[in-house]
């Protein structure tokens, strides 16, 4: 999607290899069009474990009711809060990538975009299981919404943090599939166009929508996502901000700081380019891949995380001397007694987190670290880890002693069923990233093959003379005629 | 089976023609060749290109798409509908005494506005989408050449009675087309599915 007609030499090649639009097709389909490889199978069936695992976590919840997990008497959310304000982070990357990076014409985001949304999408169905069997009695679930109903009609309160969650996550959702599912179109149809057997013609005929790759369909398309593109931007920081809003805009002691907005949009986006990493890493190597997701995109992912780890980080220490500052007792003891004093119950978590969110990702200040395959997976995985702590530390550290010392509760571990319900949301995860993988183009093909004849490397190849011939002569020469 | 006898299922815009069809492997030959086949005179049909074309679509001298001024006013609606509905709720319908706040409290009211106003922009925007381009499941179109998705650019100049056929394949040859031939098609859409083969209205009804 790049405006310019020539790229300079000195930025490194997005697509490697000598391609041309045929061979970008056959790299990225093919993969789809053969039997899936033993590996897949394995991953697959330990994936659908995982979900059928979870499943029955949460069977046993709904049958025997919340008392299955841990929660207490002042640790009313526990690991499922935690999870969901995981999940929904790891949810932000995929838009990130597709909108934001659409917007500021960032030409690397063409060999990621795809798999990204789909694991944005992913991610969003995963957190969205932990409210609604949080719920309880799940069966009421519906009450969430504002219909006319025969108790009143009673409305929900439209002044509930909760409530934009709801609206937030579900807008979140639709949008996220729309904007995926209409860049997927074109693809789908190539799928089609290449089918052999009729079932496949079929399945790809009914996805694709009868798309032909008119020059009107396409002009409208590009209207389409760059406009979805700007809707989207705000709306992934509204996302996570009225998340945050959940602990914000109460009076928790830990909670109510004004900073969390922009600091859990940072450990979003943080967090999502991670779980990017590892899902992607894997991707290019098993389904070969390198030459479209090239070291240089995985760079710039690193240089991403080491930006928003260190936002995170930067807001941990504003966060901690607003605390002291503030000279609010309450809330200087929830920082410098629950969290920062490493033998309090839980200070253990608050140190793990720090050192993975903040310590570990300086690392990718050296280039040849952000170019390592094997730290990148490494660090990958300490991210997630680490944000899933940041999520751990704010809910429960924030809860275990209230206001009232008597109601200070024992020490919170879940319980089998709530590990069980988290692998399980990992299974229906990795679930639906197998069969992605497997039916679906994994990387944007319409949009490689516009970028391919400026940043492709035998096209950058044939260019090399132009940045010795002078300005003017170029201008006449290359642009004129290039269109 | 697919448009053949059943006129109800096809799109009335419609109607089955005769084309011309150059393959292009090239955009920099496509581009002259655009401009080449527009100043002859000849009327093209369409271009199908596997992706998006930058100019192409000025180069055919097609208007601007206006599919995001839909967009606005989508966006409008929603806010409109979320702001309305929420004032009536607590304002007329059912006032709620929440911690004796105002019952009108508009910046609590912002999170919901916003969301509302990105769903239905959003929603309403793909839905336009789809109508104009005609794309739905279980809808069939002509397809010119099946490499169209794939690496080639496919231009469809349209026959009509005063058209000379030979003239406009030398004439393509000239600017550059790999693959030119002949074909008649059904410019609309009908119900159909891609692993059958289609007929043609008039080679079915043998006329």
């Amino acid at each position: 999607m790049s405006l310019l007609k020539y790229e300079s030499q000195q930025r490194e090649p997005l697509v490697d290899g000598n391609k041309d639009y045929h061979q970008v097709t056959e790299d990225i389909i093919s993969p789809i069009e053969m039997k899936p490889s033993r590996l897949w199978y394995i991953g697959f069936y330990i994936s659908v474990g995982l979900l059928l695992f979870g499943v029955y976590s949460v069977y046993r919840e709904v049958t025997y009711g919340i008392g299955q997990w841990n929660l207490n008497k002042t640790i009313g959310w526990g690991w499922d809060i935690t999870n969901f304000v995981w999940w929904v982070g790891i949810g932000h990357a995929g838009t990130l990538i597709s909108a934001i990076l659409l917007l500021f014409r960032q030409g690397w985001r063409t060999g990621v975009n795809r798999a990204a949304e789909a694991m944005t999408i992913f991610a969003v169905m995963c957190a969205g299981q932990f409210p609604i069997w949080h719920m309880g009695r799940v069966w009421m679930a519906f009450f969430v919404l504002p219909y006319p109903n025969s108790r009143g009609p009673l409305w929900v309160n439209f002044n509930s943090p909760l409530l934009w969650d709801v609206f937030a996550i579900s807008t979140y959702f639709t949008v996220s599939l729309l904007f995926w599912y209409s860049g997927l179109l074109p693809d789908l149809a190539t799928v089609r166009d290449r089918a052999k057997t009729k079932l496949r013609k079929m399945l790809y005929g009914i996805a694709s929508f009868g798309w032909t790759g008119s020059t009107k369909h396409w002009q409208r398309h590009e209207s389409l996502s760059l406009v979805l593109a700007g809707l989207s931007t705000p709306l992934v920081l509204s996302v996570h901000t009225i998340v945050s809003f959940d602990f914000a805009t109460s009076i928790v002691p830990g909670w109510h700081t004004t900073i969390f907005p922009p600091y859990f949009v940072a450990g979003a986006i943080f967090s999502g380019f991670a779980m990017v990493q590892t899902l992607l890493i894997v991707v290019r190597k098993v389904m070969g891949l390198q030459d479209y997701i090239t070291m240089g995109h995985i760079e710039a992912m690193n240089k991403v995380i080491v930006l928003t780890g260190s936002i995170v980080g930067c807001a941990y220490l504003t966060e901690l001397f607003i605390a002291w500052y503030g000279q609010n007792p309450y809330e200087w003891y929830a920082f410098s007694q629950n969290r920062a004093n490493l033998f309090s119950p839980y200070g253990w978590s608050y140190w793990l987190m720090m050192f993975c969110n903040v310590v570990s990702p300086q690392l990718f200040w050296s280039r040849k670290l952000r170019r390592n395959i094997a730290v990148t997976f490494f660090m990958s995985i300490v991210v997630n880890i680490g944000m899933w702590y940041e999520r751990f530390v704010i809910i429960v550290t924030s809860i275990y002693r209230d206001f009232l010392p008597s109601s200070w509760s024992t020490y919170y571990s879940p319980t089998i069923w709530e590990i069980g319900f988290y692998l399980g949301t990992f299974g229906l995860f990795f679930t639906c990233f197998f069969l992605f993988a497997k039916y679906f183009p994994v990387i944007a093909v319409a949009e490689i093959k516009s970028i391919l004849k400026t940043s492709g490397e035998n096209y950058k190849m044939k260019m090399t003379d132009i940045e010795k011939t002078d300005a003017e002569k170029f201008y006449i020469e290359k642009v004129e005629h290039a269109h | 089976m697919p448009f053949a006898n059943s006129p109800k299922l096809k799109n009335m815009a419609g109607g089955i023609k005769k084309f011309i069809v150059g393959s292009f492997d090239d955009e920099k030959v496509l581009f002259p060749a655009v401009k080449n086949v527009r100043r002859a005179g000849y009327k093209i049909h369409d271009v199908y290109t596997p992706f998006p074309v930058h100019g192409l679509d000025h180069a055919m001298g097609l208007r601007e798409t206006s599919l995001h001024t839909a967009g606005f006013i989508y966006a409008i609606t929603g806010t409109t509908t979320a702001l309305t509905f929420m004032s009536w709720v607590f304002t007329k319908d059912w006032p709620l005494n929440i911690g004796g706040k105002p019952h009108f409290a508009l910046p609590a009211w912002i999170p919901i506005t916003f969301e509302l106003t990105v769903l239905f922009s959003a929603v309403g925007m793909v839905l336009t989408f789809c109508y104009l381009c005609q794309l739905s499941p279980f809808v069939k179109k002509h397809h010119f050449h099946p490499r169209a998705t794939d690496d080639l650019f496919v231009m469809a100049i349209e026959c009509t009675e005063k058209t000379n056929e030979s003239e406009v394949k030398q004439f393509l040859e000239k600017s550059g087309a790999q693959e030119i031939n002949v074909q008649v098609a059904e410019t609309g859409w009908w119900i159909g599915r891609y692993d059958r083969e289609q007929k043609l209205y008039r080679e079915e009804k043998g006329y």
